[in-house]
């Protein structure tokens, strides 16, 4: 997957889980930027990123996840591949 | 197709963005999001659907069919996020549900303190959802196990206690999932204290336990053992976040919830339609030819089929109402079931057999009509897209599952998706088919007689009453539950409110059971009243079977009702209508029998209306059958 692919994929994804369609995500954006971004959905966000590119975050890139460019390059280290 | 973490049987819906944006814009209606809860959503959809579903009924709106439910679902870890799957769950259905949960873990102090938040929520159904680790606590490998067990079991039981003396009202326990691993491996009962053991252990025992306290099980070890535990419980979720059941199997789980509280409420399926060419049997028998149609050994494609029609057969035995709607020519579609060999199902299994050129929508409406069943209680299974889409568009209420195009997987469709979910199993229930196809029969001779009176009397009916006993405490529950039709005030009754009803020495509780030339209908009929004043008896339930109307069974019931007011020492009969989305075909029940309004207000803000009838005015008319006490 290429950076712009992840990227179109994870703002539908934010813009369904959050309801919220005007949602422009850059790599720097964190839980304070969205309105609803909060622990729960924070899991929410973790699972349906697993669910949607088929991977699955362990407990150490959980923890160490805080903007949406973290996340996106977990998704491209992972997504693709055998894991 | 089928990962089991998905609503698979459900339609997909492209457009579900843009449908529910509409909704929440134009402030849409409670069936459009019932629509949409019938689309194959997952949890990001489902948490989607239900802020909407907050946000445009935060009240129940008026006229559903089945009265608001008030769940509370008591944990012993993280449920939060299962709630609104739950709530959709009952969306799906028709059902307005709103839920209440503790603060984390206070499941208990919360059952047992007056004026929680629990007490105040006053719930009308209770869930409880203990994990693993919390049931096994006491568990260690070097310990008697048996000994833990029973301290769980008597825990259990203690919580299911508080919760009906405190609530009244039916009690969901959730079984327990089998997170822990084996130490030993396959002999793993051989290791005393172990965890991974003493789930399947406990879980058996739940069994026991649920049936004996009258507890309704949500058996999700059993969603594992047949969909993996990989599906339901991620490790590392419960300890970053004590989840026990992952968000993603949210939706299911929901709708496993919602499926136990339908079936409470009455409102679980009754009737399997089937289509027949590549539905039941491979090939199309109006070209093929009786030889020419795949069923039965010989080949896997004969075989699947061959089980599609044990499953349906089987649940015909349990109480399931089959009927066959089929573009055929109804001679040649007979002939399969009469003559080939290898059929598995019998013209006598099908209630209602109807095969024609006409639209099925217009077919299965034809159904429900002879079957007197509410469209919304059938579901259809045809193996064509387009009827599956025709049905679907035209009638939203019959539920119409993909079934993919393999029939190996057809029956295991039809199970995951839980239509006919049902709490147990009484005598009406194994009768149920022949009882339905009789009904058929009597349709034709109807048809056939000229003076209807004349039609009646050849019946040959024996109404047979009863009042409430112990061993017809599960029928009455369960038809006291199920009837939404001809059901004067849709007041459902528990198991212990029934108790209390036999314990009333002021009052009375009927059972009737109605017999024919045709067979034996079973209980067909409860009436229950309840003294208000000295000579005064209000009726608080009436509710009847919809198999035997336009029979005269009400007016042979008033007779017995009259008799036993009497009994009782009154002289006056209050009869009350309260109504419903369902129940209009009882609008004028006791103007009809010769009660008259209450001469201040006869419909009171609620829309109830009483009707009055005086004892010494009554004379029984219109029977058409023998009446007697007895079994």
């Amino acid at each position: 997957m290429t950076e712009a692919d992840i990227h179109q994929a994870l703002t539908e994804l934010f813009r369904e889980l959050f309801g919220d369609d005007d949602i422009v995500l850059t790599p720097q954006t964190t839980a304070a930027d969205i309105e609803g971004w909060d622990s729960f959905n924070h899991l929410n966000l973790i699972v349906a990123t697993e669910t949607k590119f088929g991977i699955r975050l362990n407990s150490a890139e959980i923890e160490a996840l805080h903007s949406v460019g973290d996340l996106a390059a977990i998704i491209k280290a992972k997504a693709g591949k055998r894991q | 197709m089928q990962d089991g973490r998905d609503l698979y049987w459900l339609p997909t819906a492209p457009d579900f963005s843009v449908r529910l944006k509409q909704i929440d814009h134009d402030r849409g209606s409670w069936d459009e999001l019932v629509g949409l809860a019938n689309t194959r959503i997952d949890f990001v959809r489902t948490l989607r659907l239900d802020r909407s579903l907050r946000a445009l009924f935060a009240a129940p709106p008026q006229g559903l069919a089945t009265a608001p439910v008030r769940l509370a679902v008591l944990g012993s870890s993280t449920v939060g996020h299962l709630l609104p799957a739950i709530r959709i769950g009952a969306l799906r259905r028709g059902i307005w549900l709103t839920t209440y949960e503790p603060d984390y873990g206070q499941y208990l102090q919360e059952l047992s303190e007056p004026g929680s938040g629990l007490r105040r929520f006053s719930p009308n159904a209770v869930l409880f959802v203990m994990d693993a680790a919390h049931l096994l606590r006491g568990v260690h490998p070097t310990q008697d196990p048996a000994a833990a067990q029973d301290e769980t079991a008597a825990h259990l039981v203690h919580c299911w206690n508080l919760a009906r003396k405190e609530f009244r009202c039916p009690i969901l326990q959730q079984t327990v999932l089998p997170v822990f691993p084996a130490l030993l491996g396959g002999n793993e009962h051989r290791l005393p204290g172990s965890r991974h053991a003493m789930v399947n252990r406990l879980n058996s025992r739940l069994r026991g336990l649920a049936d004996d306290e009258g507890v309704d099980l949500l058996a999700i070890d059993d969603q594992a053992a047949t969909k993996g535990l990989a599906a339901w419980h991620d490790r590392a979720l419960w300890h970053r976040a004590k989840q026990e059941v992952t968000p993603a199997q949210a939706p299911i789980y929901g709708d496993l919830v919602a499926r136990l509280i339908a079936a409470r409420l009455g409102r679980s399926f009754k009737c399997l339609v089937l289509d027949l060419d590549n539905t039941i049997w491979g090939g199309t028998i109006g070209d093929d030819g009786l030889d020419g149609i795949v069923l039965g050994p010989g080949s896997a494609l004969g075989e699947s089929f061959s089980d599609v029609q044990t499953f349906a057969r089987d649940l015909a035995g349990r109480g399931i109402i089959l009927a066959v709607c089929s573009k055929n020519d109804p001679a040649i579609a007979r002939a399969a079931f009469q003559q080939h060999p290898e059929m598995v199902l019998r013209l006598s299994d099908i209630a209602c057999f109807v095969a024609n050129w006409n639209d099925k929508p217009a077919n299965l409406r034809d159904i429900a009509r002879q079957l007197n069943i509410g469209l919304d209680s059938m579901v259809f299974l045809d193996d064509n897209p387009f009827e599956r889409d025709l049905v679907r568009s035209t009638l939203p209420m019959v539920a119409v599952p993909e079934i993919g195009d393999d029939p190996a997987l057809y029956p295991a469709t039809l199970a995951a998706a839980g239509y006919f979910e049902s709490l147990g199993l009484t005598a009406e229930d194994r009768a149920r088919g022949d009882q339905y196809q009789a009904n058929a029969e009597r349709i034709s001779s109807a048809a056939g007689a000229t003076d209807l009176p004349g039609y009646l009397r050849g019946l040959e009916m024996r109404l047979l009453w009863r009042r409430f006993d112990p061993a017809g405490l599960p029928r009455i529950v369960q038809l006291i539950n199920k009837t939404n039709q001809f059901n004067l005030t849709t007041r459902r009754y528990t198991e212990a409110d029934v108790r209390a009803v036999m314990d009333d020495p002021h009052g009375f509780g009927l059972q009737f059971r109605l017999t024919d030339r045709f067979g034996d209908n079973g209980i067909i009929a409860i009436v229950i009243a309840h003294r208000i004043e000295r000579a005064e008896l209000m009726l608080d339930a009436w509710l009847m079977s919809c198999r035997v109307l336009g029979r005269h069974v009400e007016n042979a019931t008033l007779a017995v009702i009259a008799e036993q007011a009497a009994a009782v020492g009154a002289t006056r009969l209050l009869g009350c209508y309260m109504p419903t989305a369902r129940n209009r075909m009882v609008e004028r029940h006791y103007e009809k029998l010769g009660f008259s309004p209450v001469d201040h207000e006869s419909v009171d803000q609620v829309g109830r209306r009483l009707d009055v009838l005086e004892l010494r005015h009554y004379t029984p008319t219109d029977i058409f059958m023998t009446i007697a006490e007895g079994q």
